[in-house]
């Protein structure tokens, strides 16, 4: 072969190689984009909404959500939103879900992003069975643990004395004023966000936080032995046993005994 | 200038329906072009997003797939590419700058940058692929297309400077640069609208070797027979916009219905 001149072969083979080449650069650029773009922020997605994993790859950025919802309190993330782009979305403090009885924005949904089973009993729509998110109160700038009356995420609340009720304790400082502690109950919080948008403090005191970010899970290992219904749990377990050189002494023995301890 | 305008007035109408759908409900085109609802019944849905979210993992719903199926018949059986020069906004924000480019003599004072025609289809391959292995709508996520008529409809954000990416790339860099070489929509729609039926004919008889359709095509390649042979342009990547024919003074280029049954005999 001479020099500058290549055989067909060889350019096809070297043309490919290099356009293989460029398209990995590419995916790379784009796909540490997309990991960027879609874990950007905490977000509160439309009522009804699949998981963010399921709602990522299901939601086809239509907005007929947003166009359906009389209090446009949905948005459809734009650049600069710094979420992932063309989703629903809303920013509680500023105007919240005002949880329409017939949610006027779920089935209005082609794609199954906003599941319509997920907010109904019994055939039938119903708000409150809706988990957007759910309001944590920070107890240091919530005016009512300082003992300033307020109330005004439980009157706000739509499950009023459900999803968020007050806790009376004796004011100690005053020795003659009680302190009305506003709670969340998360099993009844719908995550609308009317509270974070009635708390009158500087910046909200209670916020609608993502249910995943925000709620724990106490595992097998706890059982609530007071509770009938959690015994059932252990009702049929079955202990493992494990048997050490240790286990072989009775456990008084095996804590009383000093061998190694002091060499 | 017919087909010119007639184009422009289906783009902006459009936009124009969606517009009013979110803003006082009107149903007759709710949505945004990544989905809608025609007439408060009929769904319609872009087959590349479908395809996306299918490859991601995502469950299609019944009006998803209907919606995709009608759209992908309706360009696949009759337009073509013609979602490019009737529908896409983006279109407009090209044919400016392109327009410009041509005014301005831009491509006469530079070096040709090379960019290859095919760039587009491996962007389109890439997007089915990440959109697998990342369970996303990889390219729904990022495209300016969306973030165009999207934006329109729904609000902006920061989403202009987008579009002047697009539109100075296009000024600057390469002419058609983005509809032309990068877009994997127009790729996409390349392919689905290969054998449609309306199509571009060239009649040589009457063809003075002018070459001005050549110049204005924003896809030049497909119009290998000017000149040469009366036949239709059958390229998927024509885009069905007419500027040929607008700008033949000699009537040698018009649309035409394919004839399967004599396509042989040409
Ligand atoms: S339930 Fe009502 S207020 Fe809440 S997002 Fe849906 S349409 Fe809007
Ligand atoms: S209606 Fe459904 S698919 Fe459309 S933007 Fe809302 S959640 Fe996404
Ligand atoms: S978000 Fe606030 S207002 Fe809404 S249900 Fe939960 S506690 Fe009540
Ligand atoms: S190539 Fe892409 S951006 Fe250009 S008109 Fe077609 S779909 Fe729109
Ligand atoms: S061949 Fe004619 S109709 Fe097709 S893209 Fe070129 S100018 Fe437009």
């Amino acid at each position: 072969m001479q020099k500058g001149h290549m055989s067909d072969r060889r350019k096809f083979i070297l043309t490919m190689a290099r356009s293989v080449g460029l398209a990995g650069i590419g995916a790379l650029i784009w796909s540490s984009v997309l990991e960027e773009s879609v874990h950007a922020s905490l977000l509160l997605r439309p009522p009804g909404a699949l998981n963010e994993e399921e709602f990522l790859k299901t939601c086809i950025k239509c907005g007929l959500c947003v166009s359906a919802c009389p209090y446009d309190t949905l948005k459809l993330a734009a650049p600069g939103d710094k979420k992932p782009m063309g989703t629903p979305f809303f920013d509680a403090r500023e105007i919240p879900c005002y949880m329409c009885e017939d949610i006027p924005c779920v089935p209005v949904c082609p794609s199954g992003a906003l599941s319509q089973e997920s907010v109904s009993s019994n055939g039938e729509l119903d708000i409150n069975l809706a988990k957007m998110g759910v309001a944590v109160v920070d107890p240091y700038a919530c005016i009512a643990f300082w003992g300033i009356q307020c109330d005004a995420c439980y009157r706000a609340c739509p499950l009023l004395d459900e999803a968020i009720v007050l806790e009376y304790e004796r004011n100690e400082r005053t020795g003659k004023h009680a302190f009305l502690k506003p709670v969340v109950v998360p099993d009844v919080c719908t995550g609308c966000g009317m509270c974070e948008h009635a708390c009158i403090t500087e910046k909200a005191s209670i916020t609608i936080l993502p249910r995943e970010v925000v709620m724990g899970r106490a595992g097998d290992h706890y059982v609530k032995g007071w509770d009938k219904q959690d015994q059932k749990r252990v009702k049929n377990a079955r202990a493992t046993i494990t048997k050490t050189e240790i286990s072989k002494k009775s456990a008084l023995d095996s804590l009383n005994d000093e061998t190694g301890l002091f060499e | 200038m017919r087909y010119l305008i007639s184009r422009r007035i289906v783009q902006v109408s459009i936009i124009v329906l969606y517009i009013l759908a979110h803003l006082y409900g009107l149903k007759i085109l709710e949505g945004n072009l990544s989905s809608s609802i025609l007439f408060g019944a009929i769904p319609l849905s872009d087959p590349f997003a479908v395809l996306q979210m299918f490859v991601a993992g995502s469950i299609i719903t019944m009006d998803i797939f209907i919606g995709a199926l009608i759209i992908t018949i309706f360009y696949g059986l009759l337009g073509g590419r013609m979602f490019c020069s009737w529908v896409c906004p983006v279109n407009i924000v090209t044919d400016a700058a392109n327009y410009l480019r041509r005014k301005l003599g831009i491509t006469a004072i530079q070096k040709r940058v090379y960019m290859s025609r095919n760039i587009r289809y491996w962007v389109l391959g890439l997007s089915l692929f990440l959109s697998f292995f990342m369970g996303l709508t990889a390219f729904e996520l990022v495209s300016p297309i969306s973030i165009l008529h999207r934006g329109l409809i729904f609000g902006m954000g920061f989403g202009f400077s987008v579009v002047l990416i697009i539109f100075f790339f296009d000024l600057l860099v390469h002419e058609n640069g983005w509809c032309g070489y990068v877009c994997p929509l127009g790729a996409f729609y390349s392919l689905v609208g290969k054998y449609s039926l309306i199509r571009v004919k060239h009649n040589v008889d009457k063809c003075t070797e002018c070459m001005e359709c050549k110049v204005v095509c924003p896809e030049k390649e497909v119009l290998f027979m000017v000149g040469k042979s009366s036949q239709i342009v059958n390229m998927g990547a024509c885009t069905n916009c007419a500027r040929c024919i607008e700008v033949c003074a000699d009537d040698a280029l018009n649309f035409s219905i394919r004839n399967f049954s004599k396509k042989n005999k040409e």
